[in-house]
């Protein structure tokens, strides 16, 4: 899927690739599949910026200078959580005084205002709750369906609708046949976490397994739908797991070519079981982002998530293979009750500069990435 | 991009990656089209070839802003008050020496004295406050005042330059810190620090202090009104000091802070990550007869602070245990020394702790014994 080089000579001239990387950047350059020892390699090579020339070759000749972004507005209907997973500082049991739970008329309000704000595009992602189950959701989408039928709907992560079969005791497949028929259009990417078994168990036990995510994505792909995925790093994976994580969702991709956007998430320790870590330097976001971009030659698309990496980490990643800079988040609360000091919304103006700056030529996209044209062009 | 363009580009890398000196008109191509990560390369090659190794050191210090009163109203702080406002402040002998009390059980060796310009403090005051410093606290170095400071003093004592710098070092100054460099252009300086030295007054106290045997550091504050060419002409204006003294200890950039100063309102969009670290790429390309350069994770914060060390900077600056002219507009990172450490050592590095002059102080943190 990566386009052949047209001059593979000023190329490789170009990355200026030390010696004990010269093997890999003549890969790279002439566009083949990098394996799980390459990745490794990738991750523990001294030489971070060498890497990054690599990720960056390889987004141009994907993107040119086109960096994305989208306005959207992340509506979180409950915290209360069944999963209790050791990295999150979102969820909570009922009886917390800070658990919440929001009505039908609290979600279309959200969303009403979120289209006034001109967005594109709702994310809703929500803790496992027994009340908010396949018919609550079912009627949300139809709710807004009816009310805003040109806001796309992207909503539920693969664990969400375990969940929601589990409880109906229907399969996952009847889940998403029903969402979809209710008004769902397309899937994030969240709760894959890191899909190795030993790792996973560790940092959230009581979630769906690796395989069952990937089902949910298979069978959400071969109905028609498109989807996100994620990786959340910069906890107690190692490198190897990171690598075997991306490679699992290459395989799904080179059987159904479901996935838009692959989106390296940082662990944020804060308010956490595992607040005694220390969480991921800028130089580990910014390796996750270049070798997540090498690795998955069949995904068009790597996000730089301001939200999680800070506004300046975000813009450097851009030089380290991602080309999307995610939306102007209105109102994220999972990263946020982490400790996250990202503010809570970029201006359009803000993020369209941070692109520029970068050397880049930022475009609106709506969520299926076709460029968004609106009549009052931003500046 | 034209033919002609990219063979300059490419000349200028060439020039960059033999370590040879680099013309004004190059860092100028180098900042506007060059690759941020090869830019970085190329520094961190520059790095290792005048401090090889795996050493970022630091100094342990704190601020001590002794007033907050001043008459410069430059428009892009957000720490100074006018005389006779309710919120300024003069602090005491005393309160000074509690605060170097505090710095000394950290295992602290500078302090930053800076203050605002107030208009009526007298030499003798100064003279006492070192006096005072230098007996109760030897081990600390005063690194005080700024050139700007400086030539305020010469102005309100009516006396030349050159007698205030060797009055305050007879009192106990040990060297002088950068600051108020801003931009050593003045059309740049009359828009944003329109009552501060201009470009030449802060040099030639910078000259005067080299020549009476005190190091300084030089520091460029960007990211506002100036042109690429005028960031590169500030660099210049540096390096030639340099080549004639070789005072300056390191260079310190950092980006313009934005919230609550006046300049915003001439700054739609402040600088960037992306600026910054191509910026301190290029500075140290460009300043070939500086020894050292410094990330300012004070104003970009622990992870770009890291990064940094990737792109030529071989110090992180100090731990500052109070700051207040930064954080008043707004950017409030802190650090012990402990944290220092561990921000050091996650980016892949060994911290070492210095002085002033940049002389390495032995380990203090346990290093493994060969089995």
């Amino acid at each position: 899927m990566i386009p052949a080089p047209t001059d593979p000579a000023r190329d490789l001239r170009r990355l200026r690739a030390p010696a004990d990387l010269a093997d890999l950047a003549e890969k790279v350059v002439h566009a083949q599949r990098l394996s799980f020892e390459d990745g490794v390699r990738l991750y523990r090579h001294p030489d971070l910026l060498a890497v990054g020339r690599l990720a960056d070759l390889v987004r141009e000749r994907l993107h040119g200078d086109r960096v994305s972004y989208n306005i959207n507005r992340h509506i979180e209907p409950t915290n209360v959580c069944a999963t209790a997973c050791a990295f999150c500082a979102f969820g909570r049991v009922a009886s917390d005084p800070d658990a919440y739970e929001m009505t039908q008329e609290d979600v279309l309000e959200r969303a009403a205002a979120c289209v006034a704000e001109g967005a594109t595009e709702v994310h809703i992602v929500a803790g496992l709750h027994p009340l908010f189950d396949l018919a609550w959701y079912e009627e949300i989408l139809k709710g807004l369906k009816a009310r805003f039928p040109a806001l796309h709907l992207k909503c539920f992560t693969a664990v969400e609708i375990v969940y929601l079969a589990g409880l109906a005791r229907v399969s996952p497949e009847t889940v998403l046949r029903r969402l979809i028929a209710a008004g769902l259009d397309s899937m994030p990417g969240g709760g894959a976490e890191i899909f190795d078994p030993v790792v996973r168990s560790q940092i959230c036990d009581n979630k769906c397994d690796a395989d069952q995510w990937i089902d949910v994505h298979r069978t959400a792909h071969r109905l028609g739908l498109r989807s996100n995925a994620t990786m959340l790093y910069g906890h107690i994976e190692g490198d190897e797991h990171r690598v075997d994580h991306v490679l699992r969702l290459r395989a799904l991709q080179d059987e159904t070519k479901g996935f838009q956007t692959f989106i390296p998430l940082a662990f944020h320790p804060a308010n956490t079981q595992l607040s005694h870590l220390p969480g991921p330097t800028g130089r580990l976001d910014l390796r996750v982002t270049a070798v997540s971009r090498l690795l998955l030659d069949n995904v068009a698309h790597v996000k730089a998530y301001w939200v999680m990496l800070g506004e300046k980490t975000a813009q450097v990643a851009l030089s380290f293979g991602a080309d999307d800079f995610d939306g102007t988040v209105v109102e994220e609360k999972i990263v946020h009750m982490a400790g996250a000091e990202s503010p809570q919304a970029l201006t359009v103006e803000r993020i369209r500069h941070l692109i520029r700056e970068a050397g880049r030529t930022p475009y609106e996209r709506d969520t299926l990435y076709h460029a968004v044209v609106r009549e009052k062009a931003p500046a | 991009m034209t033919a002609t363009a990219t063979s300059a580009l490419e000349a200028a890398y060439d020039r960059a990656a033999a370590g040879e000196r680099l013309s004004t008109e190059d860092a100028v191509v180098l900042l506007a089209q060059g690759d941020l990560l090869t830019l970085g390369s190329l520094a961190a090659a520059a790095r290792q070839r005048r401090n090889p190794g795996r050493t970022v050191t630091y100094i342990v210090d704190r601020n001590v802003n002794y007033t907050n009163v001043c008459v410069t109203y430059c428009s892009f702080c957000a720490f100074y008050r006018p005389p006779g406002h309710e919120e300024g402040y003069v602090q005491t002998y005393e309160q000074v020496a509690a605060r170097l009390e505090e710095l000394r059980a950290q295992g602290g060796r500078q302090v930053l004295l800076q203050g605002g310009h107030h208009p009526d403090l007298p030499l003798a005051w100064y003279e006492g406050l070192l006096r005072s410093m230098r007996e109760r606290f030897p081990e600390i170095n005063v690194h005080g005042f700024s050139p700007p400071e400086i030539t305020h003093f010469a102005e309100i004592w009516k006396m030349p330059v050159r007698e205030v710098v060797a009055r305050l070092k007879a009192a106990g100054l040990g060297s002088i810190p950068g600051g108020g460099g801003e931009i050593l252009v003045d059309r740049v300086r009359k828009v944003i620090a329109p009552m501060k030295a201009t470009s030449d007054e802060w040099l030639g106290v910078m000259r005067e202090a080299h020549l009476q045997g005190l190091s300084t550091s030089a520091t460029m504050m960007f990211g506002h009104v100036e042109t690429l060419a005028e960031r590169v002409d500030h660099m210049d204006r540096l390096r030639r000091l340099q080549d004639e003294t070789h005072g300056f200890t390191a260079f310190i950039a950092w980006t313009y802070q934005n919230p609550n100063t006046n300049l915003l309102r001439k700054v739609k969009d402040p600088a960037g990550s992306h600026v910054y670290l191509k910026t301190v790429a290029v500075a140290r390309l460009f300043l070939d007869n500086v020894p050292h350069v410094q990330s300012s994770w004070v104003t970009q914060g622990p992870k770009v602070g890291q990064l940094a060390l990737d792109f030529g900077c071989d110090d992180m600056g100090g731990t500052m245990m109070e700051e207040n002219v930064v954080s008043a507009a707004g950017t409030t990172y802190r650090m012990t020394p402990e944290e220092m450490d561990r921000l050091i050592l996650a980016a892949g590095w060994e911290p070492r702790r210095r002085t002033t002059r940049y002389e390495v102080l032995p380990p203090h943190l346990p290093t493994e014994v060969p089995a």
